[in-house]
C-alpha cells in the first residue's frame, strides 16, 4: 500500500490557503523555538517559572512511582549472612588494627577541640534546610539535573547545597512551590572548589556530563594523582560546606585526573540540603545612596 | 450545539476527535522522564519526538505540520533540554518530513524507520548542542541514546497504530 501523501490540495483556494497558513505557522514556530533557545542560552533561569509549575504536578507522580520502587526493592542484607564467621573475623581483625588509630585520633581531637577554644575561631556551622528525597532526573536530555521532593514552603532557595550520606550531590538551581531542580556534580556545568583529604592540595572538580568528573590542580604545576586519592570540599567560593565527601580519584594522572563521585545520587535515600556556606554579599551601595 | 448522536452503522471518530488522541498519545510519551531514576547519564529515549514521528509517517492528515511547536514546548518543559529546543527542532523535522513525502512516493516501514533514526539523531544532536558546552564528554553516551532510541521506534509505531485502530473501528 503507498503510504498517504501531505496534502494535496487540488483547485480549491480555500484548501490552497490552509495549507499554506499551515507552513507559515510551523515557519514560524521553528523561528520562534530558536529564539528561546538563544534566550535560554544567555539567560538559563528565564523560564523556571514555567518549568517549576509543571514539576509541581509531576513530582507527587514521580514521588509515588519513588514509593513503589522503593518497596519493590529486594532488601540486600540477605547476601549478609553467607559466609558469616568469617567476616566478623576479619572485621575483629580491623577492629583491633585501626584500636590505636582511634586512639590517636580522639587525642587529636581534645587538643584541637581545646585550641580552637583558645584562639576562638568561630566555627560556622552548617544546618541542614531540608531533609528530601530525589525523586527524577533529565534522564533523556544531556544535562544533569534530578528533581527534589522539597520547595519554597519548606525553605529551599537556588544555590543552597545538596548531599547525600556518602557525599556531596550538587546544588539548587531553581526552586518551585514544593519541588526544586538540583544542578548533579556530574553536569558539565558544575563546578565544585576541592581539596585532596592527605595533603590539602587545592583542586576544582569539574563535572563531564557522563558520571565522571575532572579534577585538576588549582595549586601548583605538575601535580601528581593517585588512584583512590579522596577530595572533600574546600569551602572556597562559599556555597558547598567544606569536608564533604567529593570524589577519588580512578587513575594515576598528572594535573587533570579522573574522579568517581561519591554520591549516588539514584541511591534509594535521602538527601540532605543545607545552607550556603556563606550568606551572599549585599549588593554594592549605589549612587544615591553613597550621597 | 450539541455533537450528532454517533451513528451506529460504524462511523470512526471524526478527524478533530483523532488528531486530539494523537497529541495526548505524544503529551503522554513527553512524561517519560518523570520515572523515579536519577540517572547519571542519558539513556532514556525522547519518546514523545517518536511518538510524534509514528503518528506523522502513519498518515499526515492527523497532525498539522505545525503541531511540532505546541507539542515540543510540552517537552522542553519536561526533559530539561532549554526551552524551545524542542519547539523549533520537532517543527523543522515536520516540515522536511512533508518534503520528504513529495519526493519518496513510496515507503514502506523500513523508509519510516530510516526517517524516525535520523529524526532522532539530529534532535539530540541538536539538543545537545544548544544545552552543553562543547567540551562536555557527552557524545558517547548520546550514540548510545540515539540507538536506544531508534531501536525503540516500532514500539511506538505499533502504540500510534493500536491507539488509532481502536479509534477507526467501527462502532
Amino acid at each position: 500500500m503507498a503510504p498517504p501523501v501531505a496534502s494535496r490540495t487540488g483547485f480549491s483556494r480555500r484548501a490552497q490557503y490552509s495549507v499554506f497558513i499551515a507552513y507559515v505557522a510551523a515557519g514560524v514556530g521553528v523561528v520562534v523555538g530558536a529564539l528561546l533557545v538563544l534566550l535560554s542560552a544567555f539567560d538559563p533561569p528565564a523560564f523556571a517559572a514555567l518549568r517549576s509549575g509543571v514539576a509541581e504536578i509531576t513530582t507527587p507522580i514521580s514521588s509515588g512511582f519513588h514509593g513503589l520502587r522503593r518497596a519493590a526493592t529486594v532488601p540486600g542484607g540477605l547476601t549478609d549472612y553467607f559466609g558469616g564467621a568469617d567476616k566478623i573475623r576479619a572485621l575483629r581483625k580491623q577492629l583491633a588494627d585501626e584500636h590505636a588509630i582511634v586512639m590517636r585520633a580522639r587525642t587529636i581531637n581534645r587538643e584541637n577541640a581545646r585550641l580552637r577554644a583558645l584562639l576562638r575561631a568561630r566555627d560556622v556551622d552548617p544546618t541542614p534546610v531540608v531533609v528530601a528525597r530525589l525523586v527524577n532526573s533529565s534522564g533523556s536530555s544531556a544535562r544533569r539535573f534530578a528533581t527534589l521532593n522539597a520547595g519554597k514552603f519548606q525553605g529551599v532557595e537556588p544555590g543552597q547545597p545538596v548531599r547525600g550520606p556518602e557525599g556531596l550531590i550538587g546544588r539548587v538551581l531553581e526552586t518551585g512551590l514544593n519541588a526544586s531542580r538540583i544542578l548533579l556534580l556530574t553536569d558539565a556545568e558544575s563546578i565544585v572548589p576541592v581539596r585532596r583529604t592527605r595533603d590539602g592540595l587545592p583542586a576544582i572538580a569539574s563535572g563531564r556530563g557522563d558520571g565522571t568528573l575532572d579534577i585538576r590542580s588549582a595549586g601548583s604545576v605538575n601535580a601528581a594523582f593517585r588512584r583512590g586519592d579522596a577530595f572533600v570540599t574546600s569551602g572556597t567560593g562559599g556555597i558547598y560546606p567544606p569536608n564533604i565527601p567529593v570524589a577519588r580519584i580512578m587513575t594515576d594522572a598528572r594535573d587533570a585526573a579522573l574522579g568517581q563521585p561519591f554520591a549516588n545520587p539514584d541511591a534509594l535515600d535521602f538527601a540532605l540540603v543545607q545552607r550556603a556556606f556563606l550568606p551572599a554579599l549585599p549588593p554594592p551601595p549605589t549612587a544615591t545612596e553613597a550621597k | 450545539m450539541t455533537a450528532p448522536r454517533p451513528s451506529k452503522f460504524g462511523e470512526p471518530i471524526s478527524a478533530r476527535r483523532r488528531s486530539l488522541v494523537a497529541a495526548g498519545v505524544v503529551m503522554l510519551g513527553s512524561l517519560l522522564p518523570i520515572v523515579p531514576v536519577v540517572a547519571s547519564i542519558p539513556y532514556l529515549p525522547p519518546f514523545g519526538l517518536l511518538l510524534l514521528l509514528a503518528w506523522r509517517l502513519r498518515n499526515p492528515a492527523i497532525l498539522p505540520v505545525w503541531a511540532g511547536a505546541p507539542l515540543g514546548l510540552w517537552d522542553d518543559l519536561l526533559s530539561g533540554q532549554p526551552l524551545g529546543s524542542a519547539v523549533s527542532l520537532w517543527t523543522a523535522t515536520l516540515i522536511v518530513i512533508d518534503i520528504l513525502d513529495h519526493r519518496l512516493v513510496w515507503r514502506t516501514f523500513w523508509q519510516d524507520w530510516m526517517i524516525a533514526a535520523i529524526a532522532v539523531a539530529v534532535f539530540l544532536f541538536g539538543a545537545r548542542l544548544a544545552s552543553t558546552p562543547l567540551t562536555a564528554h557527552v557524545d558517547g553516551v548520546i550514540l548510545i541514546q540515539i540507538i536506544i532510541a531508534a531501536a525503540l521506534y516500532p514500539l511506538a509505531a505499533r502504540a500510534c497504530g493500536r491507539v488509532d485502530e481502536i479509534g477507526q473501528r467501527p462502532r
